[in-house]
């Protein structure tokens, strides 16, 4: 199997030389000049073009490639303008923080959306089956900016249930010292109950937007996965023989039926994580999407391409993930290069 | 490991996601900590605490106006509706006991107990090491001091420990005002040199992490695009001792979050929100809001005059009696602005800037003279914006391009990035567009040599060359170095007249800072940077 993952990771470089190539030429593509913005608003002509030199952005397109890589290889990924911070450090603190609030929404997610479609698919048309179309159709239709601000509305504003949405903490705390990075376990190990508490009610808000958001295709995945099963002949066969119902379900139908969720959820996770950009806005939510984001809004090539590599990795890591997970739940899939 | 124990750990961890519903706890420390802390939620923070560094924002002035210190400061006087506004022409010793003014230069003499964060004492040759830094650097500080004639190390001269000189290289009225900026900062050099390197001879990459001055703040964490905690240096000499302890700057993006944080007491102060929100908060006057408007500043319509058609005046004018100004100021600035225009017919120019313009909204008067121009038939252009400020921009630009489209000129909008908005300007290629300017300086002569000179420097957005203004213009700036009054007020009567008359820019409105805050917090100053000043706030 090690030997199976090592290949996989083989076949992963390529692809991964061709996003570095590629970011590269995409940023430098971007309309907007680096230079003219940092050099701020009452810049000369002469005051840009110090700006300029002192960027490295006054030299050949290839070469400015060159050192790229060669930072790259160096394990640098360049400092960013806007906020003034080397990206590495920048793309590490905040990670976490992405990866505590995607993972926790879609924990809250799956807690819903699964039990929710096996039920709708065991019963379908009745009224279990309407909820789950319903909610999910009405959780998707709604854009994630607007149930994060109608949250923030309502249980910070109106009923005062939620602490501020000012980010991880609230500002009377402090950040416990990093081992993780996921604040609920840091605080826990540093034994500081209320940061815990804290931390957990920053996160409950933007978690659940995301939750609301994600629960349609899982939920309608496990339908219709548990559909197909359902009517498939050795589920029959199983009934036919005399086990419960729940066994039926709960032991044969539901494993084979995961596959196809796992792959769903492989790619829900992915996409929160890069897209979660406007609720991290909402909730001054510290994260990855938003620092890739105001750095494409001004021209700042470093972070940009800093986030779009550490996706690709993340990427190639998840369906590794992915695909040694199929060998776990159905031993007939074999983890190929 | 085997997939039956993977199935079971997988419904365990189903079982364990359960979220239990939390209370919100508040200790009595907590509370302690409120009182003495001042909270500010904006929307952007500062990406170099050092303002001589390599691209330093806006917010990044804030940090080094309240931990260094200059020279010099402004005096406070009452300005509109009571509030604090620093005085243009009143100069008060900050780091400096005392200084005195020849005709070819001023010396200070510097406190001799103050120091810097880490202890040192400030001397003369940390004041020069500064100075020389400040226009040496290159970029906006160099930019910035050169405007006061301030350009060479050489004019910076260490009498004795807590003496300096700073020599004039031309007589030039913009130079003491322009040491009272916040670009020339005293700096700890002894701390810095030791930072610095030889790539980085100034220590930028130091001084960009950490402050060191001798400032009444300091900051003691820097999260970027987080929060900034600046704590209070009680050992500031320089004024009386501030009395907020601690200030805990947050970054919250969305603007309807920072105003549910304000409504809530949550935050103490807040700026940057849309003008509806702040007529609102006004109106319902739970909160402080205080309006202002920015000194020497103009959002205007510009007009690219080297080509056709607004090479034409006639069609400028055409253009100013076709704005809908009231409109504008109505709609998209909810009234929080001081309008521009429709001066009476027989008001008197005055010598002072801004000030309103005759035009009124007249479409008759507008097709007119589009007729006389020639362009009965109207013309296609486009207009433009900086996408940075579409909240202002965006309304504006839909109701000017309404208005036009009845005198038949036919506009198309044009968002640009503001990223791209600077490299868009500089290129001067726009036919129409909005934006604003406005200087650190209060004087008429800065704002027109910036915006009307026919240097063509970057502000001038609309390549307007005059040899009548030029000789206006640099006839105030000698006047005024020489206190030659009348001469001046002709010259600056002059530059108004002809601004107007040949109208390359049309100014709309002259904007407000608003800033909501607290009933519980006091001592608000407006201060020209338009940036919040701790040193004199309280709380409670």
């Amino acid at each position: 199997m090690l030997s199976m993952i090592g290949k996989r990771l083989m076949f992963a470089i390529p692809s991964l030389i061709g996003v570095v190539i590629v970011t590269f030429l995409l940023t430098r593509a971007l309309p907007g000049d680096p230079a003219a913005y940092f050099a701020g608003p009452a810049a000369t002509k002469e005051a840009v073009e110090q700006i300029r030199k002192k960027l490295g952005l006054d030299k050949p397109l290839i070469e400015q490639f060159y050192r790229y890589t060669n930072d790259l290889a160096h394990g640098d990924f360049g400092n960013s303008l806007t906020t003034g911070q080397p990206v590495a450090t920048e793309i590490r603190n905040r990670l976490p923080a992405s990866a505590e609030l995607t993972l926790l929404g879609l924990i809250v997610s799956i807690v819903i959306a699964i039990p929710l479609g096996v039920l709708a698919a065991t019963r379908p048309g009745s009224w279990i089956d309407h909820l789950c179309r319903v909610t999910t159709t009405a959780g998707v239709s709604l854009p994630v900016f607007f149930t994060g601000l109608v949250l923030v509305y309502v249980f910070y504003f109106r009923l005062g249930w939620s602490p501020a949405p000012l980010g991880r903490l609230d500002v009377f705390y402090s950040a416990p010292p990093t081992v993780t990075g996921f604040y609920l376990i840091d605080t826990l190990l540093a034994r500081d109950v209320e940061a815990f508490r804290s931390a957990l009610s920053q996160l409950i808000l933007p978690a659940t937007t995301l939750a609301i958001f994600s629960l349609a295709p899982i939920a309608r995945m496990t339908r219709a996965s548990m559909l197909a099963v359902l009517a498939s002949d050795f589920v029959r066969t199983a009934r036919a023989s005399g086990l419960s119902p729940t066994t039926v379900i709960v032991t044969y139908a539901f494993r084979n039926a995961m596959l196809p969720v796992v792959t769903t959820l492989s790619m829900v996770f992915s996409f929160l994580l890069g897209a979660n950009v406007l609720v991290e806005k909402v909730f001054a939510w510290p994260g990855i999407g938003s620092y890739a984001v105001e750095a494409l809004i001004s021209s700042d090539f470093a972070p940009v391409q800093g986030f779009v590599l550490t996706m690709a990795v993340m990427y190639v890591l998840l369906n590794l993930v992915i695909d040694i997970l199929y060998g776990v739940i159905d031993p007939r899939v074999r983890l190929e290069g | 490991m085997k997939r039956r124990d993977f199935l079971k750990s997988v419904s365990g961890l189903a079982a364990g996601a359960a979220l239990p519903a939390v209370p919100q706890v508040v200790s009595s420390a907590y509370a302690d900590a409120r009182s003495e802390t001042l909270l500010i939620v904006s929307e952007g923070g500062p990406n170099n605490l050092d303002i001589h560094g390599v691209g330093t924002n806006v917010p990044g002035y804030e940090v080094s106006w309240n931990c260094y210190d200059r020279l010099i400061s402004h005096e406070m006087k009452t300005g509109p509706g009571g509030v604090p506004y620093y005085d243009r022409d009143k100069f008060k010793g900050e780091l400096a006991e005392d200084f005195r003014i020849d005709d070819k230069s001023v010396t200070f003499k510097l406190r001799k107990n103050a120091k810097f964060h880490d202890g040192t004492p400030v001397t003369a040759k940390d004041v020069k090491w500064s100075l020389d830094r400040a226009v040496s650097v290159g970029g906006f500080p160099t930019f910035q001091m050169s405007a006061g004639s301030l350009t060479k190390p050489e004019q910076f001269v260490v009498i004795d420990d807590y003496t300096v000189r700073v020599d004039f290289l031309k007589k030039d009225r913009l130079t003491i005002p322009d040491l009272a900026v916040i670009v020339p900062c005293i700096v700890n050099s002894e701390l810095v040199k030791k930072n610095s390197s030889e790539k980085d001879p100034w220590g930028l990459e130091f001084t960009k992490q950490q402050t060191a001055g001798s400032g009444a703040y300091k900051v003691t964490k820097w999260t970027a695009g987080t929060e900034v905690i600046m704590e209070r240096n009680d050992d500031w000499v320089c004024g009386p001792l501030p009395k907020i302890k601690r200030v805990i700057w947050r970054m919250v993006p969305q603007a309807g979050n920072r105003r549910a944080l304000l409504e809530r007491g949550d935050a103490d102060i807040s700026y940057e929100l849309p003008n509806k929100d702040f007529q609102e908060m006004k109106a319902n006057g739970k909160l402080n809001v205080v309006s202002l408007p920015f000194s020497n500043g103009i959002q205007y319509i510009g007009m690219n005059v080297t080509k056709p058609p607004f090479d034409n005046p006639k069609v400028r004018q055409a253009v100013a009696y076709a704005l809908p100004y009231q409109k504008i100021m109505d709609a998209v600035m909810f009234g929080l602005a001081n309008p521009m225009f429709g001066a009476p017919r027989d008001k008197p120019t005055e010598v002072a800037w801004p000030q309103p313009h005759k035009y009124n909204t007249d479409m008759d008067k507008a097709k007119a003279l589009m007729a006389e121009a020639g362009y009965a038939g109207g013309f296609e252009t486009t207009i433009s914006f900086d996408l940075n400020f579409a909240g202002v921009n965006e309304p504006l630009c839909v109701l000017v391009q309404e208005s036009l489209a009845q005198i038949g000129i036919k506009a198309t909008i044009n968002k640009v990035p503001g990223a791209n908005w600077r490299t868009e300007l500089n290129k001067k290629e726009m036919p129409l567009f909005t934006n604003v300017f406005s200087g650190w300086l209060d004087y008429p002569e800065y704002f027109f040599y910036w915006c009307y000179h026919g240097n063509n420097s970057v502000f001038n957005t609309m390549s307007y060359k005059s040899a009548e203004m030029d000789k206006f213009i640099d006839g105030a700036r000698t006047a005024a170095a020489a206190g030659d009054t009348a001469a001046y007020d002709a010259d600056v009567k002059g530059f108004v007249d002809l601004a107007y008359t040949d109208i390359p820019r049309i100014p709309l409105y002259q904007p407000f800072v608003n800033v909501a805050m607290q009933k519980n917090i006091s001592g608000y100053q407006y201060w020209f940077h338009r940036r919040l000043d701790y040193r004199a706030m309280a709380k409670g």
